[in-house]
């Protein structure tokens, strides 16, 4: 795909690699033939189903288990002296961490061990170092905690943040969102899109969430079944259907993100009114198996809004004042 | 400002407190009554008006009480090094092996006749002491060059506990077949003892463990890391399988030397790590190796007071008395603590 004219360097670059496992003769190829590039400084969402070697991939992106085939460069226009790669990547795993009586602070100050000797003694850069790290994931509350007094989405920040510590240029996160509420999968993806933006960081992210990758993601990594994967920006790829052919939706339009809904009843309602209470009405209805439609229709439903105060007024003389009183008496009138 | 959290110095000052008092407890009961002010003057290099007792407390209970401290340290720093690789709350030292292999070496030595090879014929002490740790590094070798074809810790604790099964179920065979006789002085070994060591090879084990000991604590950050799992590990920037050499040696330098003088002496080194996490809330191996030091050593000096009986003539076997004061340690940890922390 082309880079449309962004001179950014890639933070790793594969050239025909192949990952999965071998065991004894058999080869069990989950990926082949990646010429991939990951972009320094954005955030990139690695999305596919489940079992399809997403965290293989991570892994062997991060040096922790060899390639089957192909090689792997790490800032390859860098003319640097080589880093060890515990220096250059940090990551962020679905392992279970089953410690529960291990402090917050010294689960992050983990993130240093690349830098110290067997004596692990804290300098105060290290110390410096692990505050920043705290700061960037606004954790300073959860310091003194153990670990089995934070919630998963609490945890998750602390793994973060200890990914941070690391001072490494790139970050990888595999499922940094699976058992999240809503709310905390839409501040985690904040997080590293700022964290991309701010510190410069090059992150990828493996992640089941197709709308909030949708609208965080600078690039997008997108598993085929051809054990190749597409890469390309959120819009485009939408645009090219390729999501629909992967994910194969049933009953969820990917253009317009919205699940499509049946019209079972035989009543077109002609809707007047502007804003979210327009949508959300017209969400309503369609839900409940109306046509919203303008020729011709049944109904006449006008939404009107006063100081937040909203009223629907149905064909000039009913009046309700919520929508589950509206869809009531459309329902009864519809069984006449 | 954030700062790192306060260390408790309280635990130390603890820690310290209990394993002197339990040094001078130990030092003062015994089958002979000594007063506990002579005891004192002997300790201190005075000597006692009375030679016996001077000799007493000299050759037998400061030897004794020195072994209890060196053989509880060692099995425990061996016990938590092997909870924290294997990140298994149950492990302890002899977990791969090791004194199962000791046992099938010095089961040999003892029974070795109905094999038909006569190994020896009356075997001494030294000989129990080499043919145990030939036995324990025998384990260890093969563990280790296992260890090279297996990919994860699990695999290789389930090898470990195999191997281990495998060795007890030779030693029971050769029981079988031995004589009463024979049975008895390996069944009596069986039981551990910490009370026949003299000063030199007091210096012996204590220089081999000073060795073991010295390897965990140079070990202290990859056990750290391995509390995360080898995925973690590994990125932090370990080399993953040095570092298991490395804890994987010390573990059997530590429990090979203290099997092959004191015998298989089972459950502290299971139970002390517990124990010391619920006085010390750290991972940090740099300061769980030192404080387990001073919980094993406290709790073997105890379990050796128990063992004498306090007030009668009889001496139980240690082993038993480990295990019996043991159990019931951990229960109450489970039960209070509600989890384990490897």
């Amino acid at each position: 795909m082309e880079n449309s004219g962004n001179t950014t360097r890639s933070a790793i670059e594969t050239n025909q690699l192949s990952t999965g496992y071998r065991t004894n003769h058999v080869e069990n190829i989950l990926f082949n033939n990646l010429n991939l590039s990951l972009q320094t400084g954005k955030l990139t969402c690695f999305m596919g189903p489940n079992g399809i070697g997403k965290s293989t991939l991570i892994r062997t992106l991060a040096g922790l288990q060899k390639p089957l085939a192909g090689e792997i460069h790490y800032f390859p226009e860098e003319k640097k002296k080589e880093a060890p790669l515990s220096q250059k990547i940090a990551l962020v795993l679905t392992d279970r961490i089953s410690m529960p009586n291990m402090g917050v602070y010294e689960l992050i100050s983990f993130g240093r061990y690349p830098y110290l000797d067997w004596n692990i003694k804290l300098s105060k850069a290290d110390t410096m170092i692990i505050q920043q790290a705290i700061q960037q994931v606004h954790i300073e509350h959860l310091v003194d905690k153990r670990l089995y007094e934070l919630s998963d989405g609490q945890l998750q920040m602390v793994m973060i943040a200890r990914a941070l510590a690391q001072d490494t240029p790139i970050i990888l996160l595999d499922e940094p969102t699976a058992h999240l509420d809503l709310n905390n999968r839409v501040q985690m993806m904040n997080l590293l899109r700022k964290l991309s933006r701010i510190l410069n960081k090059t992150i990828l992210v493996a992640t089941h969430e197709l709308d909030l990758a949708l609208q965080t993601a600078d690039e997008i990594w997108l598993t085929r079944r051809d054990k190749n994967i597409i890469t390309g920006i959120p819009e485009d790829l939408i645009l090219q259907d390729v999501f629909d052919e992967i994910f194969q939706f049933k009953g969820f339009d990917l253009k317009t993100g919205r699940v499509d809904h049946e019209v079972h009843r035989n009543i077109s309602i002609k809707l007047i009114g502007n804003g979210h209470e327009f949508l959300w009405t017209k969400n309503a209805l369609e839900r409940n198996g109306y046509c919203i439609s303008t020729d011709q229709p049944d109904f006449v439903l006008t939404i009107s809004n006063q100081k937040n105060t909203y009223a629907w007024q149905l064909n000039e003389h009913q009046s309700f004042s919520s929508l589950q009183d509206v869809l009531a008496y459309l329902g009864s009138e519809s069984k006449k | 400002m954030i700062k790192p959290p306060v260390k408790i110095f309280t635990s130390w000052i603890v820690l310290l407190l209990l394993l002197t008092l339990l040094f001078i407890l130990n030092l003062s009961l015994g089958s002979v009554r000594i007063p506990f002010s002579e005891i004192v003057s002997i300790v201190m290099g005075r000597g006692s008006h009375n030679e016996v007792w001077t000799n007493i407390v000299w050759d037998f209970r400061i030897t004794k009480a020195l072994t209890c401290i060196l053989a509880g340290s060692a099995l425990s720093v061996g016990g938590l090094q092997m909870q924290t690789l294997f990140r298994n709350a149950l492990a302890g030292p002899d977990v791969l092996g090791l004194s199962s292999g000791a046992s099938l070496a010095v089961s040999l030595v003892f029974m070795g006749q109905v094999t038909g090879i006569q190994f020896l014929n009356s075997p001494s002490a030294w000989s129990v002491v080499i043919a145990s740790s030939i036995g324990a590094f025998t384990i260890f070798f093969l563990i280790w060059s296992l260890s090279q074809k297996l990919r994860d810790n699990t695999s290789l604790l389930i090898v470990g506990i195999m191997i281990g099964a495998a060795a007890s179920s030779i030693v029971s065979v050769l029981q079988f077949l031995s004589k009463a006789e024979d049975q008895q002085s390996f069944l009596l070994w069986t039981f551990g003892s910490l009370g026949g060591l003299n000063w030199t090879e007091i210096q012996i084990l204590a220089g081999i463990l000073i060795i073991g000991g010295g390897i965990g604590i140079i070990s202290s950050k990859a056990l750290n890391a391995w509390t995360l799992g080898d995925n973690y590990t590994q990125s932090l920037g370990i080399n993953i399988k040095q570092s298991r050499f490395l804890i994987i040696f010390s573990t059997s330098i530590l429990t090979g030397a203290v099997t092959a003088f004191c015998g298989p002496i089972a459950f502290v080194g299971l139970a002390v790590p517990h124990l010391t996490k619920l006085l010390i809330k750290t991972h940090n191996h740099r300061i769980l190796i030192p404080a387990v030091v001073m919980m094993g050593a406290s709790l073997l000096l105890f379990c050796d007071i128990i063992a004498q009986l306090p007030g009668s003539k009889y001496v139980l076997p240690i082993n038993a008395i480990t295990a019996l004061v043991g159990a019931p340690v951990v229960i109450w940890i489970i039960l209070r603590a509600k989890r384990l922390s490897v």
